[in-house]
């Protein structure tokens, strides 16, 4: 009896020693303390996803024309990269795509922010140009296509002229609207130090209209990206759009399915490139109180 | 100092559209010197149209509003605003915002950035200098405010209840702060307050506004602010008992034409 109750006590204590070392090697965290961390959550999702595409193209539950095995579509996109499909190699598709996409954007942003900056500021400039923006900006690109291919043929313009009309308008638009919401308080102080107006657009309402300005941006390469199969429609021989549409016509599904997988992968490295450049021009906007 | 000098009210009166009684009628009041003028009311009592009409963002619908003898038309770097949320441009860093006014006036680069840094040094943010200014507290943000104003080295200094969105001690620093660099740079300034305490310690001539319609009720010439700026602790200031009954009379003031209005 007297012998178990000291074992008992060793172990109690013993129990103890253990406990206390594991205090002194750091303080464990409460599981509702734990942070959570949601790219986590996110790279489940994706992986659950590619593991059933996997598991059931490999088990052959699925036709390869009618969804090819990931492992297919890789070993695609090693074949497109280096010898090419429809005598372009994947990089010169990208590049074709970009390119459009950057000519666009570059003659959107030049004249869509001039554009906004009028809008915002002028209720007369506002009161033209809105009508026109409006009228467009809900038309799918598809359907006023036919037109574009009418006036201006079917060259490179054409694809250009479509994406840059789906990027022009979120951007004038965003302008616009960051322009007119100018904070009253700021402009005065402007004027209270005797700024012109000129100088008030300058150093007051643009730079305070610029969270604006890159939301609309990214607003519109969102759209103008998505628009990108259409104008590839046009009679193009490169282009990640036009290499999906011919992939289709020819059932080679693999390519279709590589294709609309690195339309994905720009579109979302666009989105985060354009919120890490928010982040990095406009801090005061997630950081100001 | 001839008559003309400095910020003049001449029966001034301001009615919104839409409005019966007006915003402010029939004020008169001259800030000249190196006056501090603080007018005290309650909100409505046209204290903030009276800040506007002086620093030219809205003009009077009868009577004049003078500066040095001439007509007000518009805003102007001769008169500085310090605003009550600080209006300050979060996209500059401190020392851009303090020299904003100067580039405005095209001042070079180097000469600009050397007088902000004076001013800065002033406020005693010199070492927040390359800092963002949302970065900063509340009250070294309106001290970057106040810095922003003095830069451009205005004639009179308009300060629309700079100290109000402050905690109570930052509000005695800022207060303390504003009586010094007075004293340093002799400005006459027209201050605007819901505080009594703050008014009554400011004011070389407290001016008391009650609404409906916004007008001048009671002028009262003082000194505290001076005693102040002439060496005497704020403590041994508002515990002296000539602070304590200016404070309760125009406390008593105050409930008075609060009452006669109900």
């Amino acid at each position: 009896m007297e012998q178990t109750l000291l074992t008992t006590e060793l172990d109690v204590t013993e129990a103890a020693s253990v406990e206390c070392a594991s205090c002194a090697a750091g303080v464990r965290p409460l599981p509702e303390q734990r942070v959570f961390k949601p790219w986590v959550s996110s790279a489940t999702t994706v992986g659950v996803l590619l593991l059933i595409w996997w598991a059931v193209t490999t088990a052959g539950l699925i036709q390869p024309v009618f969804l090819p095995s990931p492992q297919a579509v890789v070993g695609k996109a090693w074949t497109v990269s280096t010898t090419g499909f429809m005598d372009a190699t994947l990089w010169q598709h990208l590049g074709a795509s970009l390119g459009r996409m950057l000519v666009a954007l570059l003659a959107a942003v030049v004249l869509a922010v001039p554009v906004g900056v009028a809008m915002g500021l002028s209720r007369r400039a506002h009161a033209i140009l809105d009508p026109l923006i409006e009228f467009y900006r809900p038309i799918p690109p598809l359907a006023y296509l036919p037109l574009i291919v009418i006036w201006f043929g079917i060259g490179e313009l054409s694809k250009v002229l479509l994406i840059y009309l789906a990027i022009f308008a979120p951007i004038a638009i965003a302008t616009a609207a960051g322009v007119r919401h100018v904070d009253p308080a700021r402009l005065r102080a402007a004027q209270a130090l005797g700024a012109t107006r000129w100088q008030s657009v300058l150093y007051v309402v643009l730079p305070n209209a610029l969270p604006d300005i890159l939301t609309g941006i990214r607003i519109g390469l969102g759209s103008g990206w998505s628009t990108l199969v259409a104008a590839e429609l046009i009679a193009a021989t490169r282009g990640l759009g036009f290499m999906v549409q011919s992939a289709a016509q020819f059932l080679v599904t693999d390519v279709v399915v590589l294709g609309i997988a690195v339309i994905a992968i720009i579109a979302f490295a666009l989105e985060l490139g354009l919120r890490w450049l928010q982040r990095r021009l406009t801090p005061w906007k997630s950081m100001a109180s | 100092m001839s008559p003309t000098q400095g910020l003049q009210f001449e029966a001034a009166s301001v009615i919104y559209p839409g409005q019966s009684q007006p915003a402010l009628h029939n004020v008169t009041l001259r800030v000249a010197d190196d006056d501090v003028v603080v007018a005290l009311g309650p909100s409505g009592c046209g204290k903030t149209t009276l800040l506007n009409l002086a620093a030219g963002f809205l003009q009077p619908s009868q009577g004049v509003v003078r500066f040095n003898g001439e007509r007000i038309s518009a805003p102007s770097a001769a008169r500085g605003v310090v605003f009550q949320d600080n209006a300050l441009l979060p996209w500059l860093n401190v020392l851009d915002n303090v020299a904003f006014g100067l580039k405005l006036q095209r001042v070079p680069k180097a000469e600009r950035e050397q007088r902000a840094r004076a001013v800065l040094a002033q406020v005693d943010l010199q070492d927040f200098a390359s800092q963002h200014v949302w970065q900063l507290s509340g009250g070294m943000r309106q001290r970057v405010g106040l810095a922003r104003a003095l830069a451009a080295d205005p004639q009179l200094l308009l300060m629309d209840e700079p100290f109000a969105a402050l905690d109570a001690f930052t509000r005695e620093q800022m207060q303390e702060l504003l009586l010094q660099l007075w004293r340093r740079n002799g400005k006459r300034i027209l201050l605007i307050t819901h505080d009594i305490e703050e008014a009554v310690f400011l004011a070389t001539h407290l001016v008391l506004m009650s609404p409906r319609p916004g007008r001048i009720v009671e002028r009262l010439p003082l000194d505290f602010g001076r005693r102040y700026a002439a060496g005497e602790s704020a403590r041994s200031i508002k515990s002296d008992p000539s602070f304590i009954a200016t404070r309760e009379h125009v406390l008593a003031r105050i409930f008075a034409h609060r009452g006669q209005e109900q």
